[in-house]
């Protein structure tokens, strides 16, 4: 028998219900978990995403193709498939598609975090035949910190820069994890500001109703900017170039699951790095898992290949591992060097970094 | 304990050497003595001895997170260091809070030097009572200091620096007192900081002189940079062990660069020294000479590692020392007076020089010979001579200037090595392996091989060379390429070419291809080269008769 999704070219395909699935080429009808270069490629025909996550797709796929939604919950049919969307905790909108057919169910869980978030809805444990997993930080070595105590962090050490003088700024991907720290922060240690690619998405959420500390932009061609007690929020790109020098003294540090790791941020040469993550971490994965009640399990996107065998040995699972485009593994560099390749203070160059990011193969750097 | 992981992490979150200093400084100023010398100990990077292996804390962890050991060995190689491996993978202690309170030296003696010889089970239990009481981050220094890898990127330097600040001493006078035997408790710490002159500084040899690689390396550049060769003294670059003879008082010591004590590796060095005049320091290198040819530098370190050196070795690698400056004659120090002058007196001393030719050299002028200098009349000429080098057994030459004092570490400007220009050779990436500390999780060592009947055959393991970001970008491809894997190890199929640059090829039982290359390291990256345009292990093998 066919199975409800298959891999082909273009990406993960249901054949009876004629739809993809985060497909990395144009295609007449791309079902969208959320919005990350790596899972919305402009061009398509037609989209269906979340009605949460509608206006932050517009701002990457831009004018043109019609994006169709659905409710968390509400279910549309396709030739017979039934398809709805459950919250998947990743970033504002994102969603694990839940596809359904002849007796079988499969979700495609997209990338998924466990954490608390403010600034999109939680993780929903949804019941299925077939699970497909992300395993972006796979390996147990991966135990995120309770945001409090990573917000706690954060925290402290904007304010021991602003005692010093220094401006704290904080690098993290624009889409998502921008948000997520100006909501965890706490704005009366000092204003806020960022990058000209993280306000456009911050204006995407607030329009979508996230609540979001006043966020100033930080301006295009400023020759100075704020008086050190400030907390900037921008994507590692502006990394080299002469954007950071608007600053003056400053603290830099990279909030991204890599951190947990010593050798890496050592290597990236951050003083400060904070281990905070949109991922689930190994624990979180195996909840997921767990609770989607599946007997069968396909990893992709990261630790593949061990967090199978993990699945198969300690749970015996029908786990195995599902190609993404690039038979590559995703690694600390690879992810966040993707990002950094244009350096630039122009907004819309940076775009396009974000767009080549998924040409490299390789997901959102956490 | 505590105090020492705060100065650990505080090393670690600082690339300023200021600001290191002043992490030391703090601590040293601080810290209780027996600690102190504890931490100076660890530093120093004095070797550490294992008191529990690698592989058994791996089982135990992998028993105490119940995870397989293979995820284990899939998240070591990820990590790239076991220590924090380990504190990442390990539940988080019962009882929350910063460990216990006890001090560094008590952690050291009673969790890592009691082990020592302890049976497995004690073992066990004594590392399952710790991971049960320290923090993650303090496990993570205490992991290191049990493996005994405990490196934090400071500088002997460094550390002489902080302590000279926090003794009041000059610089130059703390590092004197740092060489030599280690400082095994309190008291020894104590004595360290004494701000008078102490009894054992007069075994101590002087901090060493390093000279720097000239990177301008055509004769005229070189002549260009350093001016009129009457102003050099140009000897051969030995390929061997740089060491300091000390004869004072009663006796004569041997003393490695690293500062190590090695009279008991060389007793027939150090019998030679003990017949020099007292209040005598020479400066030079030891060489493993038999019947007349130079044994290199693989079989000096054979010898260096002997804790008691056997007739049987002593026969199989014989040393001798070749003396290229004198420090001290008749206890006064001489390093201020220019090099001309030292020579002189050097020449007075020690009268055969050494010659590295098989021809030999007489047998009566015992252990002790002086280093030729090497003559020409111009910089042509000399360059004509380096490039016989390889011929020798030697390296090149080094030049240093004739009107220079013996300084102290490496500054640039009066000691120079002019080595040979390198062998190379286009070789293809086979096999990638995770490096570690800084390279953690990227693969960074690359196994290289060469054609032969159409099969690329491995040469040689090599991994520096290459900028971060290339190293990066080789990461990507090579877990793009990857055909198999074993463990950290993966097998890759050929697409890259790197240029390998070596100082020789030897027959070699060891490596499939039948042949070893001395020091191999990337030169660069050939991203212009296919795999089929690398080189062949013919091509190698013309290289041994090119080389002697």
């Amino acid at each position: 028998m066919r199975d409800l999704l298959e891999l082909t070219p273009e990406g993960l395909y249901c054949p009876q219900g004629d739809f993809h699935v985060d497909p990395w080429r144009r295609v007449p009808r791309a079902v969208i978990t959320h919005a990350h270069a790596d899972h919305a490629r402009a061009g398509c025909d037609r989209y269906l995403c979340s009605s949460a996550g509608k206006l932050v797709l517009r701002s990457r796929i831009g004018a043109g193709s019609p994006i169709d939604t659905l409710r968390f919950r509400e279910s549309v049919s396709f030739n017979g498939v039934r398809v709805s969307l459950h919250p998947a905790g990743h970033l504002l909108g994102s969603a694990q598609v839940r596809i359904e057919h002849g007796g079988l169910t499969w979700v495609v869980s997209g990338d998924y975090k466990l954490q608390a978030d403010p600034t999109c809805e939680p993780f929903e444990h949804v019941e299925c035949d077939v699970f497909v997993s992300e395993s972006t930080f796979g390996l147990p070595v991966y135990r995120w910190q309770e945001p409090e105590g990573i917000a706690a962090e954060i925290n402290a050490w904007w304010r021991a820069n602003r005692d010093a003088g220094r401006t704290s700024v904080l690098l993290a991907y624009s889409l998502g994890k921008a948000q997520r720290l100006a909501a965890m922060v706490d704005p009366s240690i000092g204003p806020i500001m960022a990058h000209g690619a993280v306000m456009k998405l911050v204006e995407a959420y607030r329009s979508s109703g996230v609540r979001l500390p006043p966020i100033d932009r930080v301006p295009p061609r400023a020759r100075r900017v704020g008086d050190g007690r400030g907390l900037v929020i921008a994507p590692p790109s502006v990394l080299g170039g002469s954007w950071l020098r608007l600053f003056g003294e400053s603290s830099v540090a990279l909030a991204s699951g890599w951190m947990m790791l010593r050798g890496v941020r050592r290597r990236r040469g951050f003083e400060k790095g904070f281990a905070v993550s949109d991922h689930a971490d190994f624990p979180g994965l195996l909840t997921a898992i767990d609770a989607s009640r599946a007997g069968r399990v396909l990893v992709t996107h990261g630790f593949s290949e061990p967090l199978a065998r993990f699945l198969r040995e300690t749970r015996g699972l029908d786990a195995t591992v599902l190609p993404t485009r690039f038979t590559g593994e995703s690694s600390p560099d690879a992810a966040e060097k993707a990002e950094g390749e244009a350096v630039d203070d122009d907004p819309e160059t940076l775009t396009e970094a974000v767009e080549a990011d998924a040409d490299f193969g390789i997901g959102e750097p956490s | 304990m505590k105090r020492f992981t705060d100065l650990y992490w505080r090393l670690d979150a600082t690339t300023s050497t200021n600001e290191k200093v002043a992490a030391l400084r703090d601590y040293f100023a601080t810290a209780p003595h027996a600690d102190a010398a504890c931490a100076l100990a660890v530093l120093s990077g004095g070797r550490q001895m294992r008191s529990v292996s690698s592989g058994l804390l791996r089982e135990w962890a992998a028993a105490a997170t119940g995870l397989p050991a293979w995820m284990v060995e899939e998240c070591y190689a990820h990590v790239g260091d076991l220590a924090e491996t380990l504190a990442l993978l390990l539940p988080d202690p019962s009882a929350a809070g910063e460990g216990d309170g006890a001090s560094l030296a008590d952690v050291m003696q009673t969790t890592i030097h009691d082990l020592r010889g302890a049976s497995e089970e004690r073992k066990r239990e004594v590392v399952a009572g710790v991971w049960g009481r320290l923090a993650p981050r303090e496990r993570i220094v205490w992991h290191k200091l049990l493996t005994g890898g405990c490196r934090v990127g400071v500088s002997k330097t460094l550390v002489a620096r902080a302590l000279a600040e926090v003794a009041g001493v000059d610089q130059a006078v703390m590092a004197h007192r740092l060489m030599g035997d280690a400082v095994a408790d309190g008291a020894a710490f104590a004595r360290l900081l004494d701000p008078a002159p102490t009894d054992a500084d007069s075994r101590r040899p002087y901090p060493f002189f390093l000279a720097s690689a000239l990177e301008r390396s055509t004769v005229g550049e070189v002549a260009e940079d350093l001016g009129p060769l009457a102003e050099w003294q140009a000897e051969w670059k030995w390929d061997g062990m740089r060491a300091q003879i000390v004869r004072r008082g009663g006796d004569a010591t041997v003393w490695s660069r690293g500062e190590e004590l090695v009279s008991d590796a060389f007793p027939e060095i150090a019998a030679a020294a003990a017949r020099l005049p007292p209040g005598t320091v020479l400066d030079g290198e030891l060489l493993a000479v038999r019947e007349g040819t130079l044994l290199g530098f693989g079989s000096l370190s054979k010898r260096a590692g002997r804790v008691r050196v056997t007739k049987k070795i002593l026969e199989e690698i014989p040393c001798l020392f070749v003396a290229y400056d004198q420090l001290e004659a008749g206890g006064e120090d001489l390093r201020d007076r220019p090099l001309a002058e030292r020579r002189e007196m050097l020449e007075r001393l020690v009268t055969t020089p050494f010659d590295a030719t098989p021809a030999g050299f007489p047998a009566e002028a015992g252990r002790l010979f002086l280093s030729p200098l090497v003559i020409a009349d111009s910089w042509d000429g000399l360059a004509g001579l380096r490039a016989g080098s390889r011929a020798r057994g030697v390296e090149g030459l080094m030049l240093k200037r004739r009107n220079s004092p013996y300084g102290v570490g490496r500054t640039r400007g009066d000691w120079w090595k002019w080595k040979i220009e390198p062998l190379e050779i286009d070789a293809v990436l086979l096999y990638a392996q995770a490096g570690h500390g800084r390279r953690a999780g990227l693969h960074s060592d690359y196994t290289l091989g060469l054609w032969q009947d159409g099969r690329l055959v491995t040469v040689a393991k090599a991994y520096s060379g290459l900028s971060d970001d290339e190293i990066v970008e080789i990461d990507r491809i090579v877990r793009a390429t990857t055909l198999e894997k074993h463990g950290p190890v993966r097998i890759c199929q050929p697409t890259l070419v790197m240029q390998l640059a070596f100082e020789g090829v030897a027959r070699s039982t060891r490596h499939k291809s039948g042949l070893a290359v001395r020091f191999p390291r990337i030169v660069r990256w050939r991203r212009d080269k296919e795999p089929a345009e690398a080189g062949t292990l013919a091509d190698l093998e013309r290289m041994i008769d090119a080389g002697r």
